[in-house]
This record gives C-alpha cells, structure tokens and sequence, in this order.
C-alpha cells in the first residue's frame, strides 16, 4: 500500500533527439535548397519552395526510414503533404492580409476618413477628397438590411423551432436554396423587379433591398441554431403556468435566446458588408453626403472600390486599396464581435 | 387464477382538442406568413427575371444558350439587329469553376486533415479563426489582390506550364500572352473557396467513429494507415458536399472574376490564354451601357444564373444534410 | 490446472476445459517468455487511474481480469498495446516486457508493437467500406506486410476464429451485414491475421448473444495454445470457465490496484485476500 511517489512519464512524446533530428533536417534541407538553386538556372519563389520540399522529403525520409521502415515512409510523406497544404494556405491568406494593410495604408490619413469626393476626383492626388459619404452610405445600407431582414429572419427562425408546422421542412429547404442565391442575381432582380417597373430609382433603399435576400438565410439559420438550443423546460415553464405560445415566446424564450440571436443579425452584417455586386445594379454613385435612403443615389464602400480599380489610374488605384482597407477593418471588427457574443451565447 | 375470465374490451383512445387563444392564432398566422417569404421572394426573383428577360428569351429561342455570339447593333435601316448567346459564358463559368475545385479541393482536403489529425492545439484554433477569416472576405479583396499581387505570381507559373505542358491542348496558346486567363481566375477564386471546403471537411473528418480510428490503430497502422482506411472513406461524401457548395459559390462569383479575366465571347480551353469569362461578370459588364434589347438579354442570363446555381446547390445541401449533419 | 466441471455446464464447455487441463505448464514454452508489467502506473491528466500493477502473463496462458467497474482494468489492457496514449493528456509509468523487452523504450517503432500484440475490443468494429476478405487481411495491407497466400491465411484466421463456414461463400460481401456476434468474430480473425504474440480482449463478448458468447469463449481456448491471451471480463462465470489465471483489481476511491493473482480455481474457491473473496461471492460489484 506504501508506494514512493512515481513521476508519471509520457514516453511516447518527442525526445529533445526527435526535436533536434527534425530540425536538423529542415537545416540541411535548406541548405541544400539554396545550393541546387545557385547552381541551376531554376528562379523564383516557386523554385525555392519546390526544391526545398522535395529535398526536405528526400533527407527526412532517411531519417523515417531507419525508424519505421516503408510504411513510415508513407506516413511521414502524408504527414508533410497536409502540413504543405495548409502552409499554402496560410500563406495565401498571408499574403492578402499584408498587402492590403501595406498598400492601403499609404492613402489613409484623415482627409481621407472625414471628406467626400464633392470636390475632387478619384484622379486626384491623396489628400484630396475622401471616402466619408461611402462609410455613411455603407452604413445606410446595413441599417436598411438589418430593418428588413432581422424581423423576417428571426420570425422564420421562429416559425421554424416554436410552430414546427408542415411546412417546415419546405421552408428550410427554400431557406437553403436562397442562401445559394448569387449577389448578382439578387441585385440584378430588384432592378428587374423594382427600378424598371416602378418610378423608384436607384438608392440605399434599394440596395438594402438587394442586401436582404442576402442576409434572411444567414439570420434564419444562425438564429434557428440558437433558438433550438434553448431548453424545452423553459417553454413547458412557460405554459405550465397558464402563458399563451406567443406570451411564452416572446417572454421567455426570445429573451434566454438573446445573445445567440445577436449573433445571428452581426453574422448576416458580415455577410453583406463586403458585397459589391448587388449595389452596382441599385444604388448608383454619389459624391457627397446623401442621408436620405429612399431618394436619390448614395454612395458605398465597396463601390468605391470598384470604381478606384477600374479607374485605372495610379491614384484611383491607391485610393481603392486604402478603402479596402477600411472596410477590411469594418469586417473584422464585425467578425470579432460575432465571435465574443456567439461565445457568450454558448456560456449561457 | 382463471384463465377463461371474458377480456376487457380496450376503450378507443379520446381525442384530445386544443383550439389555440385567439392572441395565438395571431400569432401563428404572423409567423407563418413571414416565413413563407422566402418562397414568396425566390419565387419573385424567378417571376420577375423571367418577365423582363422574356423578350430576349423570346427572340433567340435555344439559341440563347448554344450561341457564342454576343452583341446588338442597328443595321443601315435602322432596325436593330441582335443576337445574344451565352454559350461562351456558360462554359467559361464551367471551366474556371472546376480550375478552382481542382486547385482548392486537395488544398482544401490536406488543411482540414492536418487541423484534424497533425496540428497542436494551440496553432489549431489560430488556424480555424484565420480560416473562418478568410470566409468574411469581401470578393472585391479578392479582386484586387488578384489582379495586383497574384498575376505577376501567376503569369510565371503559367509561362512554367506551358514550357513544359504546353504540348497538352489546354496548356497550349494561340499567342504568348498570359494575362487575365481562366487560369488566373480558377486560382483566385479557389482560395475563395477553400475556407467552404475545409469546414466541412474539418466537420466530417472529426465525426469519424472512435472504434473504427481504435480498431486501425491496434492493428498497428501509422496515422496515415489509419486516415486512408477510416477516416477518409468515412467522410468521403461529406467533401463531395462541401465541394458542391464551393461550386455553387464559384459559379456566380462576380467582381473578382471580372478583375482578372480578360472577357471574350469565346469558348477558350486554353486556360492559359487570355481570354474567357463567366455569366455573372459579363452582366456587369455590360450592364452600363445597354438598351432596353441588351438589357432584356442580360436578364434573361441572370435568371439562367439563378437556375444553375439553384441546382447545384440543391444537390450540394442534399449531400452534406445527408452525410456531415446526421453523423453517418 | 483444474479439471473440476460444473454441474450446469453444457457439453462444449466440459471439453474446454478437458483440453485445458491437457496443456503445459506455462512458462516453459516455446511461445517465448509472455508478456509481463512491472510498476505500471497510469494518469488521465492530473488523475490517477491506475496504481502499480504487476502481472506476469507466461506464454501460452490465458489470464483474466476482473474487478468492478471503473477499477481501472481497462485503462491496464490498453497499457500492454500502448494503446493509452491515444487519450490526449494522458501519462504512464513503470515497463511493460514483450520477450523481455520494454515495448515503452524510446526510439522503438509502435506500429511493431500492436503487430504483436493484438486487441479485440467491447464493440465489434469492423470495417464497413471494406468486404470481409479485406477486413480479414486489412492488418497485414495496414502494416504493408506481403503474404504469399492471402487466401490460405483468409480462411486459416476464419476457421480459428469460428466464422468459416458462416462466411466462406461470401467473402465478398459488406462486413457491416453480419450479425453482433459474426462481426466479433470477424474482428478475432482480423487481429489473428497480422499473427501477433499476445491477444487483448476488452470485455469481447459484453454485447454479445450467449450463443456467441460460447463460440468465441472456444475460440479462447484454442487460441491460447499457440499466443497468450487476457481476457477483461465482467463475467465471473466466463472467467472460471476460459481462463487459466485471474487477476483481480479494485478502486477504493483512489487508483486502481490489483489486489490478487493466481490460478483460477484458486481464486475463485481460495481467495487470500477478504476484497477478493467478497468480490467472487457477489457481495459487492
């Protein structure tokens, strides 16, 4: 019964050998990558990351097979495939992310963030005119979506996890099938349905519109997942003590739901923010500052974006990578907070 | 006891009814009528793009999807003379989706099987949070990245796989000149997808039943034997899912096609060469300077866009409920 | 060796245990020297589980483990196959001896290990992709082992594991159409293909049909003429019926021990220690 303590040991782990073997061996392999490469006329990134994953390979198999034998060698060719994969990956992301932030940063300074381009031109030098009226524009946008698809998506949701009539499954399949619906479509059907046959012209409202059939899949969905996840005893509570459905409902359970269906608006935010191609059918090009949603065209980030890249010119182009920036920075605060109150909601 | 005591007859079941407080049917009838919108705005979309895409739907018959031809002008007696095909389109939109899915479904794949099976802990959940990252992407991002940063990367590629693949047809060029390719396109718009494909695949891969990961793993399999006999057979049908809806994504990709594609009413193979094009950037495209006929026609080719999406996705949904959501 | 018989016990298993009483005394065969732990510990992160547990399985032998649940019996098998270290966080200590070498010595190849020490585990789990002639040698493709004749050892490994004749003129067909007990069975071939040294069986026959249950208990006995087997079982009365030895382990709370060891009928008739003999008389578990 008496035992001395015993250290618990995990032998199975990587050895400080195993480590320095490794390592070791993505050394050599670099080395000899850098010396195959000064000494053929191969060039270029793609030369380096080839001949160094192949000669990685070749050297760490040595190394494998003495350990393993042949069927090591399969495992460990596997194992650093689905590490190239995802550093390619990685490495794309990378790639994006800091150009925009290196690129875009150059054309940002305050101007840029507070003026409008009432008098000047995307041609125009930095320092000139600035994006103020597509932030505010954006943000028409977004209040417009969110006025229109919340109340749609979360009464959906609801239909969905509280009534769970017959028509259930047909509504969640029509849900999937519009939240495959192309930006392009949804923009050019509200210029179908609406600019060519009504006196309405182009304007926030419009492309808030658009944005809408965008945004009910994703509430619905996030806020169906959300609600489902509400106990049933609260709702028997509910109506145990006498409450009618909607008392139930819109009492207990929309309120125990609260931050998850949060959650569920700021994902579908997320989703339309970037969009471009919708608003190029429905909201048109405004210079200044149009805080009228219903009337007259408005201006939007992502449009001025557009516009900057076929500018053409070395200033519209600038100007286009600083506003990408921008909305880059909208969509990740966006993104973020999604993520904290999502957290919260599963805390519950 | 007796046994030949006369059985109790079993009484029929009541029936039970509740009719609902009027404040309930309210509220019934509210919600259902707001859930019913997205049929009621699906079968609107569809109503409307029919309507005002009927005239040039109308006038070109099939025609509309074989012909490659696409352009309207008056002739000398001031009729105007139109002919719209998307065949080129069409097919354009085909290749450099699949250019993506052959690109972005093995990336795809490898990334979903290292976080699942390679990656610590700690460099995992970094890995996850950049991945669902990069699905919030804006398309415009992609677009000028693409065209910036990606294209001079790619024209060299390109130039590489047509020194050395250029005797195969599609890797062939009628003239040296590699910009704005369905190459380039395919390649941007994969990573465009690859963030669909790898949560999926994370999610199926993760499903994968321990017994069966146990029962390789004491047969002395290496964790390679043990992906290649379990777990990917086991989730095959999920990657097959999540790469339908890359599909349906890609194919109505729009401002990031149009940024690196050079758009031609022709249908290329070549995919190194510069011209293609695909349906959703060419209605953009065109959108600003056309009459009333060409506007007719870019409808009409919307609603054939909404239609082909519409199937792929449904198939898409299908599969992945089927396999990832219900844990086969 | 004992050759006391139940009165209840059918047929089959008085031949059982006639055959057993015919074999040799282990520890001389030419199986090699068995398996043996020595001071093995094991953790479940901060938890111990599992506290100095010293077994020596000679060759050629089969050993019971029995105790009540959450004692720790199957966290010990799935020590001997080095199988406990797929559970993230876990740690162990002490040596565990195949032929006298520590299977848990740095630098050694594990996949080799679980080739020779083989597990049949609670819940069939068979293959489903594959048919049953390919779940039978799936080992031996696992461990890209090249055989000579695959069928030879296909319809060895069945018959041994007593699903020949059920499945000989279907071989072809899907692993997942068999019944419970088929697919356990299976599962032995399947382990019995790669030709191991010592089989692990976590409770095999818990989800099983008594008619299985005496099917596979057969197999046992064959079986351990030629490896060594330890057999984790609930059953009381299975292991007085299969096992040559019997380990018997406890958890007063903290990790699990084993408390005693000996010859079957030994302890099951003269226990030595009072936990045991409580156990075996059905006082408690």
């Amino acid at each position: 019964m008496n035992t001395p303590s015993v250290t618990p040991i995990k032998p199975w782990a990587a050895t400080p050998r195993d480590r320095a073997m490794t390592a070791g061996s993505v050394l050599l392999s670099a080395l000899t990558t850098f010396a195959i490469v000064a000494a053929t006329p191969m060039k270029g990134k793609l030369a380096y990351f080839f001949v160094f994953f192949v000669t990685w390979l070749a050297i760490d198999s040595v190394f494998v097979m003495r350990k393993a034998g042949a069927k090591g060698l399969r495992n460990g060719f596997a194992e650093k495939l689905a590490f190239l994969g995802a550093l390619i990956v990685m490495m794309a992301v990378g790639s994006i992310l800091w150009s925009v932030i290196s690129r875009g940063l150059e054309g940002l300074n305050i101007a840029y963030v507070t003026q409008n381009m009432r008098n000047a031109s995307m041609f125009d030098p930095i320092g000139m005119g600035g994006v103020a009226h597509a932030i505010l524009g954006t943000l028409l946008l977004i209040a417009v979506a969110i006025v229109i698809s919340v109340p749609m998506g979360i009464l959906t949701a609801l239909y969905l996890t509280e009534i769970k009539g017959k028509a259930s499954g047909l509504i969640e399949f029509l849900i999937q099938a519009m939240s495959g619906v192309p930006s392009v479509v949804a923009g050019l059907f509200i210029y179908a349905a609406i600019i060519l046959n009504t006196p309405l012209r182009p304007s926030a409202f419009l492309g808030g519109l658009a944005l809408t059939i965008l945004m009910v899949p994703t509430v619905t969905r996030t806020a169906q997942e959300v609600l489902n996840l509400v106990p049933s005893d609260l709702r028997e509570a509910g109506l145990a003590m006498g409450a009618t459905q909607w008392k139930t409902v819109a009492l207990v359970v929309v309120p125990a739901a609260r931050s998850g269906l949060i959650t569920a608006v700021i994902l579908g935010v997320a989703r339309i923010a970037g969009e471009t191609a919708p608003l190029l059918f429905t909201v048109g090009t405004f210079d200044s500052f149009n805080l009228n949603p219903f009337v007259g065209q408005n201006s939007a980030l992502p449009v001025i974006i557009w516009s900057g890249l076929n500018g053409g010119s070395a200033e519209s182009i600038q100007r286009a990578w600083s506003a990408i920036l921008l909305l880059l920075v909208v969509v990740l605060v966006i993104f973020v907070s999604a993520r904290i109150f999502g957290k919260k909601s599963m805390k519950k | 006891m007796s046994v030949d005591a006369p059985a109790k007859p079993i009484p029929q079941a009541r029936q039970i009814t509740t009719k609902p407080r009027v404040s309930d049917q309210i509220f019934r009838a509210i919600v259902t009528a707001f859930s019913f919108s997205a049929l009621i705005i699906l079968a609107l979309i569809a109503l409307f793009l029919f309507l005002k895409g009927f005239s040039a739907l109308k006038a070109q018959g099939f025609n509309f999807i074989t012909s490659f031809e696409w352009n309207v002008f008056t002739d000398e007696t001031g009729k105007e003379v139109a002919s719209f095909g998307l065949q080129a389109m069409l097919v354009g939109t085909v290749v450099i989706s699949f250019i993506a899915l052959f690109i972005a479904v093995p990336l795809a794949v490898l990334t979903a099987l290292f976080l699942t099976f390679y990656a610590p802990e700690g460099i995992k959940k970094i890995l996850v949070t950049v991945i669902d990252l990069m699905a919030a992407f804006p398309s415009i991002l992609y677009g000028l990245w693409g065209y910036f940063v990606l294209m001079p990367m790619a024209e060299y590629w390109a130039k590489l796989l047509h020194k050395w693949l250029g005797w195969i047809y599609i890797f062939d060029v009628p003239e040296p000149i590699f910009q704005r390719s369905p190459f380039i396109a395919g390649i941007v718009l994969s990573i465009m997808i690859i963030p669909i494909i790898t949560s999926v695949s994370r999610e199926v891969f993760s499903q994968t039943p321990l017994e069966r990961v146990q029962a390789a793993y004491a047969l002395g399999a290496t964790k390679w034997g043990m992906i290649r006999a379990v777990v990917l057979p086991f989730g095959a049908n999920g990657v097959v899912g999540g790469s339908m809806l890359a599909l349906g994504r890609a194919f109505g990709e729009t401002v990031a096609v149009f940024s690196v594609l050079n758009i031609v009413y022709r249908t290329n193979f070549q995919i190194l060469y510069t011209q293609g094009g695909n349906v959703a950037s060419m209605i953009i495209q065109r959108f600003g300077e056309a009459g009333a006929t060409e506007m007719s026609a870019l409808i009409a080719a919307g609603l054939v866009l909404f239609f082909l999406t519409l199937i792929v996705n449904f198939f898409a949904n299908y599969i992945v409920t089927k396999t990832v959501k219900s844990g086969r | 060796m004992s050759d006391q018989t139940k009165s209840t016990t059918p047929s089959s298993l008085s031949a059982v245990s006639a055959a057993r009483a015919e074999k040799k005394i282990a520890g001389t065969s030419p199986l090699g020297t068995g398996l043996e732990a020595r001071g093995v510990h094991a953790w479940f992160d901060k938890h111990h589980a599992l506290s100095d547990v010293s077994l020596d399985f000679s060759a050629g032998t089969v050993t019971a483990l029995i105790g009540p649940s959450g004692c720790g019996k199957s966290t010990f098998i799935r020590t001997l196959n080095r199988m406990h270290e797929f559970i993230p966080h876990t740690s162990m200590a002490g040596q565990v001896l195949l032929d006298g070498k520590d299977i848990y010595e740095p630098g050694i190849d594990v996949t080799k290990i679980r080739l020779q020490i083989g597990m049949v585990f609670q819940k069939p789990n068979p293959f489903p992709s594959m048919t049953i002639g390919e779940n039978v040698l799936s080992g031996l493709k696992l461990a890209q082992i090249k055989t000579s004749n695959p069928d030879e050892l296909m319809e060895e490994c069945l018959t041994r594991a007593g699903l020949w004749n059920e499945v000989k003129d279907r071989l072809g067909a899907h692993a997942g159409g068999l019944s419970g007990g088929q697919q356990q069975r299976l599962c032995i071939a399947r382990a019995l293909a790669v030709k191991p040294k010592v089989l692990l069986m976590d409770e095999p026959c818990s989800a099983l049909d008594p008619g299985s249950t005496l099917r596979i208990e057969e197999t046992i006995s064959q079986l351990s003429k030629s490896m060594t087997v330890v057999i984790v079982t609930h059953n009381m009365q299975q292991a007085a019926r299969v096992s040559d030895y019997t380990a018997f382990f406890l958890s007063d709370g903290g990790p699990g021990q084993m408390i005693e060891v000996g010859p079957t009928n030994e302890i099951f008739s003269r226990p030595r220690d009072e936990r045991t003999e409580n156990y075996v008389t059905g006082r408690f578990g």
